[in-house]
């Protein structure tokens, strides 16, 4: 069955896979974004920090090679090529997600050092400061901008408008 | 087959999009109900285990569900949309995408069952080991659903 696959096939798969992986990563940012607004106590914070770090591999591994796939596939085929309204359009929309989506980590990065210093100190009492830095409103729209960004290049990646 | 997947008419584009994004937030969802619940599975604080197990089964009753089902429904439009020619319809490649989803379906009722009980137990101090059930579970619905996004994407003949 493996055999019966070509090289745009494998390239599709695994343009799409890491498509999957981004995504897979925005679900668990999303989820985390939701789960600690309330959360107030340095180590109930940390405890859900923990699932951010599988989350920035993902999410690392899964925005670079869907670039990587994406563009090697619009050069492999000749119905497409890297400079298509439609693919430029995407990559634009790729390092403007990239880009929030770094920001909105740095930001959420000082929520989380802030709990590791409060904790630090044996103190584990609610903290109004902690509470505000992981409801941080800056980095909850970086991490909008983020999403949205990605669901219209899946929007583009349908439509090819243009092609 | 190439240029089959190149060329698609434009009433066919919506039904893919739902049925694309739908996959894409159930295998995120079931990435964050796979992580939450191992993260807690290797905590050796009990009121640590506890609260990742309750947030990945509260995600896997609120995300999981609703993303398979608009997953499925994307899935049977773009399928009726596309008008799929008989020997596409027997291919292996859809073949494999209807065993995933039936048998993911079943998988996932099951892991709701677990999920409800699980919670309830999780009130009196107990139930972790339903949620690491439903852990397992996630992980092998993930990879079977990575063998549906190769089925779908490569097309196997």
């Amino acid at each position: 069955m493996v055999a019966s696959v070509g090289t745009y096939d494998w390239l599709l798969f695994l343009h799409v896979v890491s498509a999957f992986a981004l995504v897979a990563a925005l679900v668990l940012f999303t989820a985390l974004v939701v789960a600690t607004r309330r959360v107030d106590r340095p180590s109930i914070a940390l405890l859900f920090f923990r699932l951010v770090r599988p989350g920035s591999l993902l999410v690392a591994v899964g925005s670079l090679l869907t670039l990587v796939f994406g563009v090697w596939l619009a050069i492999y085929l000749d119905a497409y090529h890297p400079w298509d309204d439609w693919i430029l359009a995407a990559i634009v929309l790729w390092v403007i997600a990239t880009g929030a989506g770094q920001r909105a980590g740095v930001r959420f990065g000082e929520a989380r050092a802030l709990a590791e210093r409060l904790g630090g100190s044996g103190d584990d009492a609610p903290s109004s400061e902690l509470r505000a830095a992981i409801r941080d409103r800056q980095a909850v729209v970086l991490h909008a901008v983020t999403s949205v960004s990605t669901l219209v290049i899946l929007v583009l990646m349908i439509w090819k408008p243009g092609a | 087959m190439t240029s089959l997947a190149a060329v698609r008419p434009g009433d066919v584009d919506v039904a893919l999009f739902v049925h694309v994004l739908g996959a894409m937030l159930l295998v995120g969802t079931l990435f964050v109900v796979a992580t939450a619940i191992l993260l807690g599975w290797r905590r050796s604080d009990p009121e640590q285990a506890t609260a990742l197990t309750r947030f990945g089964l509260r995600t896997l009753i609120v995300g999981v569900l609703p993303a398979y089902v608009v997953m499925r429904i994307g899935a049977q439009w773009t399928e009726s949309a596309e008008d799929l020619p008989k020997e596409v319809e027997d291919s292996a490649w859809l073949g494999i995408g209807y065993i995933t989803s039936d048998a993911g379906a079943v998988l996932i009722l099951v892991s709701l069952v677990l999920a409800i009980f699980g919670l309830r137990r999780l009130r009196t101090g107990t139930g972790t080991r339903l949620g690491r059930a439903v852990g397992v579970v996630s992980l092998l619905l993930l990879a079977a659903y990575v063998v549906a996004v190769w089925a779908m994407s490569a097309k196997p003949t």
